[in-house]
């Protein structure tokens, strides 16, 4: 077992925050006086402050609520579902709710506090999208829901005892994990398929969680009969990392690479996330040339996301030729950030407040170059997939899902928009300057693999389009971090020549950066949809809650639904198009 | 061995022309053990060779691995670079990816394991047939990286034994390609008993 038990910055018993100015959102006013317009609305008692309208409801009013909001005020999707704990209150925890409306592009966030031991009635009820949400509360801070129906552990294993979240859990305590541990599921039978006979025996069958055709660490339990899939259920936690508790145990700037292992794929994409979401609880912003680099990078990131999820889709279904086709043009753009900062794919390279060095001189002609050579491979596959028949017999209409029950199931990105929703963050709340660029959401109808698919590519056409822009705009001159020694590190030449930057220096390698007091949201598009993050800082060095909002966590738990009816051949086809990131799902 | 550059307009990546199987005599990766000192010329001129079966087994053994991915995370993806087009471990006899590990001799753990996961990688290491190897694949399997919580395994030698630690965090495919040539001499020298 491990000796690293004690951590200087459990942030109740460590230093004091500093005595700075707390966090004010920049725009809290607009927030505020809209948060009071809904109060006002549905009975709640309103938080200021707060740079989304906050609402903080008794515990017994909150499924009343959460109906009110969706009824009436539109916010039929359910985005995410945390808890903070600040142990030294009453209320220990602070349980959250953010939800979105499509309609009126807004965010609402609840608060509801509870002691410990104290539950909350189950909003499943409400929005169907909160049932994993709710059992990796349970799992993680031991706050109970009433009337949940499968409320056990989700990202921890059986054997785990605790509540790993809690501020008083030490960080590495790790429980024995055996054989007889393992979950036995037994998934239920969806009642349309109940009552059917058939002259076929009902067979569980487990899929992974070590599995060919699950990419990454998923695990499916079928029920079967004959071919037909009538019952489902998924298990994950197969890679849970502890993303949440890393973060609370090291600074701001060490939690980088951390963000670079959610989503493996498309790491920069949680870097931008990340760093942004830090900067805006600092009131700074990277320099025009940072903001730059970083949106073309993004942009490259989500073509190499989607060239890998749409290669290894067509593996499971056997056509191979298009995988290794795919993976060449992949590799250049890996070949383009390992120019960069000299890694490939996990690079860590945004710093907040910028990136942690300038680009390579060449950097737009490469960049060019890609631009010019990746069309062919889009086409190339596009003319041998798109039309094939034997493509088409495995993917149109397959694992449908419908808009209401993809908003309702709080899908984002290209799944979503695979419905027929064209809801992309880049639009509704644009960043890096995404609303001056000239280029299109693309939408498909049905809902099912073959649209996903379809979106997917036309998503990689668009960010080309992007691309395109941003090369011929030119990269904006001047430094590429912030001039502000309470963030970045002052350059090694000053370190080396100044007494003011030396001192800086070490006051911010041994310190690190301290955000005022608050807490703050900012989201993305990653890959797969909404990337969130919220931080909680209480000015300290390290932060005192960092939650992701995973996009995965919230699609994969729609899987067994989609899948039931179908085949087996089938499920893999639609799991490969929905690409789950065991990273990013389990954290 | 002089190093030719391979001019690829269309590529921003610099390509090196690999040097043939054998020939790299400095490193010895390829060359069959004992072969160094060996006179090549007997060899090639003489109608029959003596050799130790075991010598010829473990040649055969270690030049057909035949890999099972336990990929679990981010390496996972670079383990699909080495496969693929662009660094093509075809060319060491080492592509028959396997995803039964009834069909395998080498397990390639790539990836974080955690907690959960143990026992069903220590089960799937148990289905494999005898002889089996190992590969510690990335930082996270050595040793548990960064990695240092509740739910994370510190290394995967805590549950099955392990022949070859990769190190990066992922290792690039050529670090990774580079343990499976490590891992090949040290068949053919018929080091790994158990």
């Amino acid at each position: 077992m491990s000796t690293l038990t004690r951590y200087s910055a459990i942030p109740y018993t460590g230093p004091a925050p500093t005595n700075r100015e707390p966090y004010v959102p920049t725009d809290t006013q607009k927030m505020d006086a809209r948060g009071a317009e809904i109060a006002s609305r549905i009975g709640a008692e309103q938080e200021t402050g707060q740079d989304l309208p906050t609402l903080v409801v008794r515990r017994e009013r909150i499924v009343e609520t959460l109906r009110a909001l969706k009824n009436d005020l539109t916010f039929t999707m359910p985005l995410d579902l945390w808890a903070v704990d600040y142990p030294r209150r009453r209320q220990r925890f602070d349980v959250m709710y953010q939800l979105y409306s499509l309609q009126n592009n807004e965010r609402v966030r609840l608060k509801v506090p509870v002691a410990d031991g104290e539950p909350i009635p189950s909003s499943l009820p409400v929005y169907k999208g909160f049932d994993w949400f709710e059992r990796e509360v349970w799992d993680l801070y031991g706050v109970r829901f009433d009337g949940h129906p499968n409320l056990r552990r989700i990202l921890t294993h059986e054997a785990f005892q605790g509540h790993a979240l809690r501020k008083d859990y030490d960080p590495a305590q790790r429980w024995l994990c055996t054989e007889k541990d393992v979950a036995a599921l037994v998934p239920k039978v969806d009642p349309r398929f109940e009552r059917v006979d058939t002259d076929f025996e009902r067979v569980t069958l487990n899929l992974g969680p070590s599995h060919p055709a699950t990419h990454g660490t998923l695990r499916i339990v079928v029920i079967l009969d004959g071919e037909k899939i009538i019952g489902a259920e998924q298990e994950i936690g197969y890679l849970h990392r502890c993303f949440e508790k890393s973060c609370e145990t090291h600074t701001y700037q060490q939690a980088i690479p951390f963000t670079d292992r959610l989503n493996y794929m498309s790491a920069i994409i949680n870097n931008v996330g990340y760093c942004m979401t830090v900067e805006k609880l600092l009131g700074v912003e990277a320099p025009e040339r940072a903001q730059h680099v970083r949106l073309i990078l993004s942009e490259f990131m989500r073509i190499a996301d989607h060239l890998v999820c749409i290669g290894t889709n067509l593996v499971d279904m056997g056509a191979l030729t298009n995988f290794w086709y795919l993976f060449q043009p992949r590799e250049e753009i890996y070949g383009l950030i390992e120019a960069c900062c000299g890694a490939r794919l996990l690079p860590s390279y945004l710093r907040i407040g910028g990136l942690a060095v300038d680009v390579p001189p060449n950097f737009l002609e490469n960049a060019q170059r890609l631009v010019n050579m990746l069309p062919k491979y889009i086409d190339d596959v596009e003319k041998l997939v798109s039309r094939n028949k034997i493509f088409h017999d495995r993917v149109v209409g397959v694992a449908p899902i419908s808009a209401e029950d993809a908003i309702d199931f709080g899908f984002t990105g290209p799944c979503l928009r695979a419905c027929g929703i064209p809801f992309d963050v880049r639009k509704s709340n644009p960043y890096l300057g995404y609303e001056t660029y000239d280029w299109d959401v693309p939408i498909a109808e049905g809902g099912d693999t073959y649209a996903r698919y379809l979106v997917r590519m036309e998503e990689m056409r668009q960010s080309l389009r992007i691309l395109q822009q941003a090369i011929d705009r030119g990269l904006p001159s001047g430094p590429v971090i912030i001039d502000n020694p309470y963030v970045a590190l002052p350059p090694k030449e000053k370190v080396y020549n100044e007494m003011e930057s030396l001192i800086y220096h070490f006051k911010l390698i041994m310190h690190g950066i301290q955000p005022p007091v608050g807490e703050t949201y900012f989201q993305v598009e990653g890959g797969n949809g909404e990337l969130g993050f919220y931080i909680v800082s209480d000015g300290t060095k390290n932060p005192y809650k960092v939650r992701c909002r995973p996009p995965c966590f919230a699609i994969y738990q729609a899987f067994g639904q989609m899948i039931t009816g179908q085949t087996i051949p089938d499920a893999i086809a639609a799991l490969g198009s929905l690409n789950i990131i065991a990273g990013e799902l389990d954290r | 061995m002089p190093v030719k550059r391979i001019e690829n307009p269309g590529s921003i990546i610099e390509r090196k022309e690999a040097a043939p199987p054998g020939e790299d005599a400095e490193k010895g990766l390829i060359t069959l053990p004992g072969e160094a000192e060996r006179d090549i010329e007997d060899l090639g001129g003489g109608s029959y060779l003596t050799t130790k079966l075991d010598t010829v087994v473990n040649w055969a053994r270690g030049n057909s691995l035949w890999p099972m991915p336990f990929g679990t995370a981010c390496c996972a993806i670079e383990f699909m670079s080495m496969v693929s087009s662009h660094y093509d471990i075809a060319r060491f006899g080492a592509e028959v990816v396997r995803f039964s590990p009834r069909q395998a001799d080498l397990m390639i753990v790539a990836g974080t394991v955690v907690d959960k996961m143990a026992p069903v990688m220590k089960k799937i290491y148990d289905q494999m047939p005898e002889p089996k190897y190992v590969i510690a694949m990335g930082a996270c399997a050595s040793s548990g990286g960064f990695y240092r919580m509740y739910h994370v395994m510190q290394g995967i030698d805590e549950v099955i034994p392990v022949d070859i630690w990769v190190p990066g965090c992922p290792p690039t495919p050529e670090g990774l390609m580079y343990g499976i040539l490590k891992l090949k001499e040290k068949i053919e020298r018929g080091e790994i008993r158990r």
